[in-house]
């Protein structure tokens, strides 16, 4: 690590710093500000409101519109991170601490998925749902979600279970553990870091996503809350729906923003485990 | 030691391997059977949402097929492609798409760049940039969208009123300039990351050495530190060349492809739900999909053995 010299050095990346810090909380303190102001308001392009209002928070969070989308990103978010995580592990233990042959197959499978163009499968797949009864329910969207998530969270999970000590598991039953003891006591707790580390990302792949939600769904009944954005209009045809977005935008992301902010060093190593350590 | 562990696994499968098919060990073949049984859930499923679809979209690009007319149904052979590919809107579509890839990668590999040797270099405030910096990664992409398209509208936006009231959403190059700005402000810190996890592998010592033999900072960067970080940048690259091709959300919410700004994405999701035409979107689907696997294909030629992944299986 380079050692910060002198004064000047130091003013000048914490001038480089505050810069960053700038440019990444402006467009977020914007959608704020507008989530904000008053209806009438809306055309003033000032930065902050004149007049600071709670309206469109009301309007959104009695509205139906708004409710049931969110819930049901919460839903789908967490059903397909569950699953997601539970089939990951069972395919990155295989990896990891087993010998089969189409291991390499199975990995060279996994990247091709994370690099799947989506849009590729949105015209046959919206068929196929229609077909199986699936379009516009909650599976339609958890089954893809579960598909995608999967890839990162085998290369997560491949990787961080190489790094327990195995051997414990051994000793552990010497000791005279049963298998299952030797397992919740002993690695369990070992493996749990690496398993908070992809359901955090998954679900946020989840919460994030917006291609299929919009494709997959037509009622509010499983369009999940970016989809919904999408679909806000004004309370009357003449009233623009900015403001209601905005305070929209705002529920859905100030959560996130908390969530990575708190998991911000597990979040870092996930993204980053499996790609450069090669 | 689980290393040991495995590759005695390793050696004891290769050696049964080497005595014949048949006359694997019993713990070997319940390994085995251990290890598929275990991937089954997931490989069903990433086959059963990627590989058949994908499979079943070659079928349905081959048939006149639109959903207006579902009794009109009929083999048309490789129509529905000559159709897309002597399309302008298809070539349209491909150019912008290309544009916003190529001049939004190279900002962010830029940006990305700066971002993580400040975050590398800088003690002071080292959390609150990574944290800052994770905040466009973290936030909903639609949610973005709409702040940059709100700042940008007349009478309403403050980067509007600051450039002279003008509405760059409202003619074809400026609309992909705020596309491509909104793209690099949510993406750069992705790249950033992963070059930072790179950075760091690049030993201090060498640099050191580098730098008692009178190299420059500039020569110490280009002939050491990217060398050394040559599968980091070409990881981080892949992912956000592809995840570039792909872009559909951001365009989705600034302006719906108005204007000549459909990316490819868009003008598939168009085709199905306004055209309705199953057979020409399938067709759409295949060419972006063989686009992809081009450029998939040409970044792993590059990669040579350090492919993502490949770690995993030594």
């Amino acid at each position: 690590m380079a050692a910060i010299t002198n004064g000047k050095q130091k003013l000048g990346w914490g001038a480089a710093n505050t810069l960053v810090v700038v440019i990444v909380a402006i467009p977020v303190l914007w959608i704020v500000s507008l989530s904000f102001k008053t209806a009438s308001a809306i055309t003033d392009p000032s930065f902050w409101p004149a007049h600071w209002t709670l309206a469109n928070y009301t309007g959104i969070l009695q509205s139906s519109q708004f409710i049931r989308p969110l819930i049901n990103s919460i839903g789908i978010g967490l059903i397909a991170t569950v699953i997601a995580v539970l089939f990951a592990s069972m395919a990155a233990y295989a990896v990891a601490r087993l010998a089969f042959p189409g291991k390499s197959v199975l990995i060279g499978m996994a990247l091709l998925i994370a690099m799947f163009p989506a849009i590729s499968l949105v015209t046959p797949m919206f068929n196929i749902e229609r077909a199986l009864g699936l379009f516009n329910t909650w599976f339609g969207l958890i089954i893809p979600y579960v598909a995608f998530g999967l890839p990162l969270g085998i290369y997560i999970l491949a990787a961080f279970f190489r790094e327990i000590p195995w051997e414990l598991e051994k000793a552990a039953k010497m000791d005279g553990a049963t298998p299952f003891q030797a397992f919740t006591k002993v690695i369990a707790p070992l493996a749990a870091p690496g398993m908070v580390t992809t359901a955090i990302l998954v679900f946020l792949f989840c919460w994030n996503e917006f291609l299929f939600a919009i494709s997959f769904t037509s009622t509010i009944s499983s369009r999940t809350a970016p989809a919904a954005l999408a679909f806000f209009s004004g309370s009357s045809q003449f009233s623009s729906p900015t403001g209601p977005i905005s305070a929209a935008a705002v529920v859905i992301t100030i959560p996130i923003i908390i969530f990575v902010m708190i998991f911000q060093r597990r979040i870092v190593a996930g993204l980053t485990s499996g790609a450069v350590k090669g | 030691m689980s290393t040991s562990t495995q590759t005695a696994a390793v050696a004891e499968a290769a050696g049964a391997k080497g005595k014949g098919r048949g006359k694997l060990s019993e713990g070997a073949r319940a390994e085995r059977r251990l290890g598929w049984l275990l991937c089954a859930p997931a490989v069903v499923i990433m086959i059963a949402v990627t590989a058949y679809p994908i499979g079943y979209a070659v079928y349905l690009s081959l048939q006149k097929y639109n959903l207006a007319f579902p009794n009109a149904v009929k083999f048309v052979g490789l129509s529905n492609y000559g159709a897309v590919l002597s399309s302008p809107y298809w070539w349209q579509a491909f150019k912008v798409t290309i544009i916003i890839m190529v001049v939004s990668v190279a900002i962010e590999f830029v940006l990305g760049m700066l971002l993580a040797l400040l975050m590398y270099r800088t003690l002071l405030g080292r959390g609150t940039v990574r944290t800052s910096a994770l905040i466009p990664y973290g936030i909903v992409t639609i949610a973005a969208a709409y702040s940059w398209q709100f700042a940008w509208t007349p009478s309403t936006g403050y980067l509007s009123a600051l450039f002279n009231n003008s509405a760059p959403l409202s003619s074809t190059v400026s609309s992909l300039g705020v596309i491509i700005l909104a793209e690099v402000w949510k993406t750069t810190p992705f790249v950033a990351l992963l070059l930072l996890a790179g950075l760091s592998l690049v030993p201090e010592d060498l640099q050191k050495a580098a730098k008692v033999d009178g190299a420059t900072a500039w020569q110490r960067f280009t002939r050491i530190t990217l060398p050394l970080m040559k599968p980091a940048i070409l990881v981080a690259l892949l992912f956000r060349t592809l995840d570039a091709f792909r872009i559909f959300d951001n365009i989705y919410i600034l302006t719906d492809g108005g204007n000549g700004t459909g990316s490819v994405s868009v003008l598939g999701y168009d085709n199905l739900f306004n055209a309705l035409n199953l057979g020409i979107g399938s067709a759409i689907s295949i060419l972006i999909f063989i686009c992809v696997a081009i450029i998939a294909v040409l970044f792993i030629k590059g990669f040579g053995t350090a492919a993502p992944g490949s770690n995993l299986l030594k």
